[in-house]
């Protein structure tokens, strides 16, 4: 049986892998994905914390978190399209007209 | 499961996670998350929690991942990041900074492994115990989710239109 703290410990690096992901990448999609595998880390950390534990809600709390990573990623690439249609190219470094 | 099982999934895991991160088309990052994505559901099924694993594979590794293959191609990827970097140091600072949140979220994970039982209770993770669930004690959120998944439908109708003239 592994015990849960190696979960842990691998949700962990994936975490870590896709902050480095959203900083270093420049094109939103990457971004967008990287942000999906944060999620995704997050999400395995619940159901171990849950398993940990032994009970079910941390699993229910992980179909809440899928939830909202799909209308997320929908709004986000709808987002993403507009954007697009409007500058023709597609940097985050260009993207500066919100910036104070 | 045995711990060769959990490093070798771990293995796949954090490999295509870092090709994700570090390969450049757009379109072979989206193949290496849906890889990853499959690795956490079998993680999943290790775990006790075979709904997850099931919703997992067809919300993300199949929607999910299905837009982003779509938004890649409507895009054009590819050009973006083909020209030199202005930001190069800047970026470069990233994996320092990744490093350390990597040591510190260690450092915790380790510290606190105290309640480490190995073998605890077994949970019910069957499709049964997480729909209980979901309809008596998160009722209210489960509906909210619905009105979450129409608000952002019409959100994307709205801006992905084409506005006319």
């Amino acid at each position: 049986m592994v015990p849960e703290t190696w979960y842990l410990g691998l949700g962990a690096a994936l975490f870590a892998i896709g902050v480095v992901g959203v900083i270093v990448r420049r094109n939103p999609l990457v971004i967008f994905m990287s942000i999906e595998l944060m999620l995704n880390a997050v999400n395995l950390t619940l159901v171990a914390f849950g398993h940990r534990h032994g009970s079910p809600d941390g699993q229910a709390l992980v179909f809440f978190v899928m939830a909202v990573a799909a209308a997320e990623v929908a709004v986000g690439l709808a987002i993403i399209v507009a954007i697009f249609r409007l500058r023709q190219r597609l940097s985050v470094d260009d993207l500066s007209a919100m910036r104070w | 499961m045995s711990a060769v099982t959990f490093a070798v999934l771990a293995v796949i895991a954090l490999g295509s996670a870092l090709g994700l991160v570090f390969k450049k088309n757009a379109i072979h990052g989206a193949l290496f998350l849906v890889v990853n994505l499959g690795t956490v559901a079998a993680l999943y099924l290790s775990l006790g929690a075979e709904f997850l694993a099931a919703a997992q594979v067809i919300v993300y590794a199949g929607a999910i991942m299905v837009l982003f293959v779509f938004a890649i191609m409507v895009l054009i990827p590819g050009k973006e990041e083909t020209g030199p970097d202005p930001r190069r140091p800047y970026r470069l600072l990233a994996l320092p900074v990744g490093a350390a949140l990597l040591a510190e979220l260690v450092l915790v994970v380790v510290a606190r492994r105290g309640a480490d039982t190995g073998a605890a209770a077994p949970i019910p993770g069957g499709v049964e115990a997480i729909g209980r669930l979901l309809f008596t004690d998160y009722l209210f959120p489960f509906e909210l989710t619905s009105v979450l998944l129409l608000a952002a439908m019409v959100g994307v109708l709205l801006l992905a239109r084409r506005r006319a003239g």
